[in-house]
């Protein structure tokens, strides 16, 4: 077997999981909360694709490309939210957008 | 034959180092910058080194589709979103209660920390080497082949799932410009109005 095997693949899967959700937590920029989002789809991703491999079977890729149309889905509905709260002249802190809270 | 195969073994081993190095690091970068615009940059390295590490896994069609739809289209619309809607620069460590932030890297930690041993107890006995796969293993032919035989129903739901978000865009796109009276548009987004 040439390279390195499975449990590296999770190890940096998990690390970037992580990293997106401290990111998601963290930030107060819508922007920046997508982004971080994008890198826990990622994080999925690679774990996915590397059991795929890992058992010899693609439904991990198929799942994986599944993964990528639906980040392009929420990236489409979030920046278009995005753009409406920039036109209406809200700010984009996700701490000052509390109209909805009860 | 073994000296070409440790050193092939090797040039992977390389490679998969430095991939997941500069995957890291940028992943780290997108949640450190304070500008947003150079969180997207940061984002677009940490895609381009995943598309590596995919074909290390030997799954050459889903890295090209990282490649074309994620660093290609999904990235061009962020960038183009911050343009437009201009640098908001934010402090990324400070602002808010620092009970906040505490939380959120006691959340983050406690998460990463639960898949880590997850995968350590449940599966770290059965996670040996992976013997070898096919030539055609993670081909765009393959891929297709099951795509469109053995999960068919993934890939309408997926093209109904892209609809629907295309039409949810289109809708919160216009939205503005049926309530708001031309008057009231600044100039500089009358012209964007009009394009949508």
């Amino acid at each position: 077997m040439t390279g390195p095997g499975i449990v590296w693949y999770l190890g940096v899967a998990a690390f970037l999981f992580g990293t997106g959700a401290l990111g998601v937590l963290l930030r107060r920029n819508v922007l920046i909360v997508l982004l971080s989002l994008e890198i826990m789809l990622n994080g999925a991703n690679l774990a996915l694709i590397a059991f795929s491999r890992h058992v010899h079977n693609g439904a991990g890729q198929i799942f994986a490309l599944s993964v990528m149309a639906v980040a392009a889905a929420e990236v489409c509905v979030g920046l278009g939210l995005v753009v409406a709260l920039h036109r209406r002249r809200l700010d984009l802190d996700v701490d000052a957008l509390s109209e909805l809270r009860g | 034959m073994i000296a070409a195969y440790s050193a092939g073994a090797a040039l992977v081993w390389v490679v998969w180092v430095a991939a997941g190095f500069a995957c890291l690091a940028s992943g780290v970068a997108v949640v450190s910058f304070s500008n947003p615009f150079y969180s997207a940059l940061a984002l677009i390295g940490n895609l381009g080194s995943l598309a590596v590490l995919y074909l290390l896994v030997s799954a050459e069609f889903v890295a090209a589709a990282q490649v074309l739809v994620y660093a290609g289209a999904v990235m061009v619309m962020f960038l183009f979103v911050i343009a437009y809607v201009g640098p908001r620069m934010e402090a990324p460590w400070a602002g808010g209660p620092s009970w906040q932030t505490f939380a959120a890297v006691l959340a983050a930690g406690s998460l990463l920390t639960e898949i880590v041993v997850v995968i350590a107890l449940e599966a770290g006995g059965s996670l040996g080497q992976d013997g070898s796969v096919g030539r055609d293993f993670g081909s765009p032919g393959w891929i297709g082949r099951i795509f469109l035989t053995d999960h068919l129903l993934a890939f309408e739901i997926t093209s109904i799932v892209l609809l629907v978000a295309a039409v949810g865009g289109v809708i919160l796109g216009s939205h503005t410009r049926r309530q708001v009276p031309e008057a009231a548009i600044p100039d500089d987004e009358r012209e964007v109005a009009q394009v949508s």
